[in-house]
């Protein structure tokens, strides 16, 4: 079938609830109304109210029963609304879900999704565009997934409900309805812990993840016409980090820039420049280039298209570091 | 079988074991004017007729800048925005009763509180606007927008706190909905007011909705007023459709405040529009139910009020509505008018002095802005989502 990213999310959700009865799918507005971007539309409708509920206004009580209904055998797959609301549930996610296997030497574990949209773009109010990826990436024993096509966000959000831990799935929402394409029909997974080689190339590696990745492409594509041969790797999951796909091509290129959408200073970027610095440095022919978000909130809506870097800011980096 | 301590039986006799509930306690709607317009005469506030044209008047205001508001945003020139049709009494009988001192923490669908409080509508229109500048909420006691619902709860209750710490006779007012009431900063925030016996008074709104979630699913509790008891905190309920109601029980809740008594106010309304201009409400809600609920018009219920005692004749309302319409076309060119910043403006405000690095990534991106200004282009015409 055809579909978006949003299209597909509510695919892998019609999948995964047929597939596994222990699924249940809770959050704000996502049974009535089938969600705000309607990803879970059509669920209640098929699954009933039992396994597809409306949650009161509670973050807190939305990851932390999460976690407890999952020590129970079920498989929850939670909604935040947006992830700029996250934060008030960074508590139950450090606390509880993060270790429970930890903390109970694998006597109670935590197989959950918690499913939120992240990302700028999409003229929204304040709160609703921050990209913290790498705060949660930071937490070990959390899953951080963040898929950039219609493809991949059904083959990994079935993954990410199937996955024994706790999957933090951040959802590019200023494209969940920007692209296109033919994904499987049925249900297939796609392996979390696994990048992609977007592109294969020479020149440079150019890695990026989300809703970055379409910039990332087109900036790309512009300098193919200038004789850039680049390799784009799409990093799909923030943790656990495929160093080898990363390492492997910076072997082979020399020359890497890292695209992220996040703030610049402790965004995940560094995480990978270090990765390199440990296992490619004698390779390196360029100093590691990062394009990224300024360390400021993203701002109100007049100017927030100034804080996500465009392709013109993703070329002059690729540039600067072939011509390096 | 099942040989633990616990496997004995429990008694099977009564011991004396009798749990509160909910139904123990009666909580009251008080109500000045009832919808078919007859009063309750001990009950009129002690305000002069002109106090009394201005309820009016500013209850009109709030209908008119709300569909004005939302005909903007359909034609692109406002984000997001969150209309308070059908809670006028609730948002005018509440504003009316504060004091210029006392600091308002905004949910968003209070515009006339706020003009009331001393906002410009201009800014008012520029922070929809999403306009930076709006944000410092110039010549008023206004705190930023909670957004992020609930949020506010707590910074209201260290407002109070700071106000009693000062000596001052004013208040905190946090306007919130019937969502907020969910959130664990609802009820660490409430139960910080009553340990502080902070002069503070939380007004619920309770529209009947967060976004597609009606109230009996947002909380077991028959009602948000009986919550201020398991706080500590005084309790009101009132009919949110009813100015004087509204506008009495806030200025009790205000008294009591002043005392040290924060205070939780439930002003019962109804969401009578979108959840906002991004929702679709038929998705989740019968149009019988919206039926009904335009039947309890706050405005004409108050209308009839008026008329009922003589002072509808002393109002124009074609003149009022005139005015209005114009205020607000008013604060549209203003608005317009307003020279936005260059890019310096989201780099300030975030450090009282900007860092090195912060510093320069706005030189740089100011360099590249020179080098590649086909930049702006991409900026201007990305897809918004
Ligand atoms: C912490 C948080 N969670 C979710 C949201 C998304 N959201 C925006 S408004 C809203 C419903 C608010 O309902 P209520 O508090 O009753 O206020 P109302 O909109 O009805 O006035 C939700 C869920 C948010 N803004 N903040
Ligand atoms: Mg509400």
């Amino acid at each position: 079938m055809n579909a978006t990213i949003i299209q597909a999310v509510n695919d892998a959700l019609h999948e995964e609830m047929g597939n596994d009865e222990q699924t249940v799918v809770f959050g704000q507005d996502v049974a009535e109304s089938g969600g705000v971007f309607r990803a879970t539309e059509g669920l209640k409708e098929e699954f009933g109210g039992e396994r597809v509920l409306d949650t009161p206004l509670s973050e807190i009580a939305i990851v932390g029963s999460a976690v407890g209904l999952a020590t129970h055998g079920f498989r929850p797959i939670a909604e935040i609304q947006f992830s700029g609301f996250l934060p008030p549930a960074f508590d139950q996610l450090v606390t509880n879900a993060s270790r429970i296997r930890w903390r109970t030497r694998g006597e109670l574990t935590a197989p959950m999704v918690v499913r939120t949209p992240y990302g700028a773009g999409v003229r929204a109010l304040e709160h609703h565009s921050e990209s913290l990826e790498s705060i949660y990436g930071h937490v070990p024993g959390l899953k951080v997934a963040i898929p950039s096509t219609p493809h991949d966000a059904k083959g990994m959000l079935i993954s990410a409900i199937r996955d024994p831990d706790p999957v933090l799935f951040m959802e590019p929402k200023h494209v969940y309805r920007s692209y296109r394409e033919d994904i499987d029909e049925g249900t297939y997974t796609e392996p979390l812990g696994e990048a992609a080689v977007r592109q294969e190339g020479e020149d440079l590696t150019v890695i990026s993840w989300g809703a970055m990745m379409h910039q990332t492409l087109e900036a790309v594509e512009n300098l193919a016409d200038k004789g850039v041969d680049a390799e784009v790797i799409d990093l799909r999951t923030i943790s656990p980090l495929d160093k080898e796909t990363i390492v492997e091509s910076v072997k082979k290129t020399g020359r890497c820039v890292v695209v992220h959408e996040a703030a610049k200073t402790g965004g995940f970027g560094a995480e990978i420049a270090a990765t390199i610095n440990d296992e490619a440095l004698m390779y390196l022919e360029a100093p590691i280039e990062r394009v990224a978000g300024f360390d400021v909130p993203v701002p109100l809506l007049s100017m927030e298209d100034y804080y996500i870097p465009p392709p013109p800011r993703i070329e002059e980096a690729i540039k600067d570091t072939v011509a390096y | 079988m099942d040989n633990s301590p616990q496997s004995i039986s429990p008694p099977s006799v009564d011991v004396g074991v009798d749990p509160i509930s909910q139904g123990d306690v009666e909580i009251e709607t008080y109500q000045v004017v009832r919808p078919d317009g007859s009063f309750d005469a001990d009950r009129v506030p002690d305000v002069d007729d002109e106090a009394l044209r201005d309820l009016y008047r500013w209850m009109l205001l709030q209908r008119v800048y709300d569909n004005r508001a939302t005909k903007l945003q359909r034609r692109g020139r406002l984000g997001t925005v969150a209309s308070g049709r059908g809670q006028e009494a609730a948002i005018i009988g509440s504003g009316f009763a504060l004091s210029q001192d006392d600091w308002i923490f905004p949910y968003g669908r209070e515009a006339g509180a706020l003009l009331m409080h001393g906002l410009s509508m201009r800014d008012l229109l520029l922070y929809w606007r999403g306009i930076e500048d709006a944000s410092k909420m110039e010549g008023a006691n206004i705190f930023g927008m909670a957004i992020s619902i609930g949020s506010h709860i707590p910074l209201a209750t260290g407002k109070a706190w700071g106000m009693q710490l000062a000596g001052e006779e004013s208040i905190a007012f946090a306007n919130l909905g019937d969502g907020a009431t969910s959130t664990g900063a609802f009820h660490e925030g409430m139960n910080f007011a009553g340990v502080l016996d902070a002069p503070a008074v939380y007004f619920c709104q309770n529209n009947q909705y967060a976004i597609s979630l009606p109230f009996e699913k947002q909380t077991n509790a028959d009602t948000v007023a009986q919550k201020a008891l398991a706080y500590g905190v005084d309790g009101i309920r009132v009919d949110g459709n009813d100015v004087l109601a509204v506008y009495n029980a806030v200025s009790k809740a205000r008294e009591r405040a002043l005392e040290g008594n924060p205070v939780l106010v439930e002003a019962v309304t109804y969401r009578r529009g979108a959840h906002t201009t991004s929702d679709d409400p038929t998705r989740y809600r019968s149009e019988e139910e919206v039926d009904e609920w335009e039947k309890r018009d706050p405005l004409e219920r108050y209308q009839a009020f008026l008329e009922e005692t003589g002072r509808w004749d002393d109002i124009d309302e074609e003149a009022i509505r005139e005015e209005v319409e114009e205020e607000f076309s008013a604060a549209v060119d203003a608005a317009d008018e307003f020279e936005e910043r260059g890019i310096e403006e989201i780099f300030s405000y975030l450090h009282e002095e900007t860092p090195p690095e912060l510093q320069r990534q706005l030189e740089e991106f100011r360099e590249l802005l020179e080098e590649r200004p086909d930049m702006y282009e991409y900026i201007e015409t990305r897809p918004k989502g």
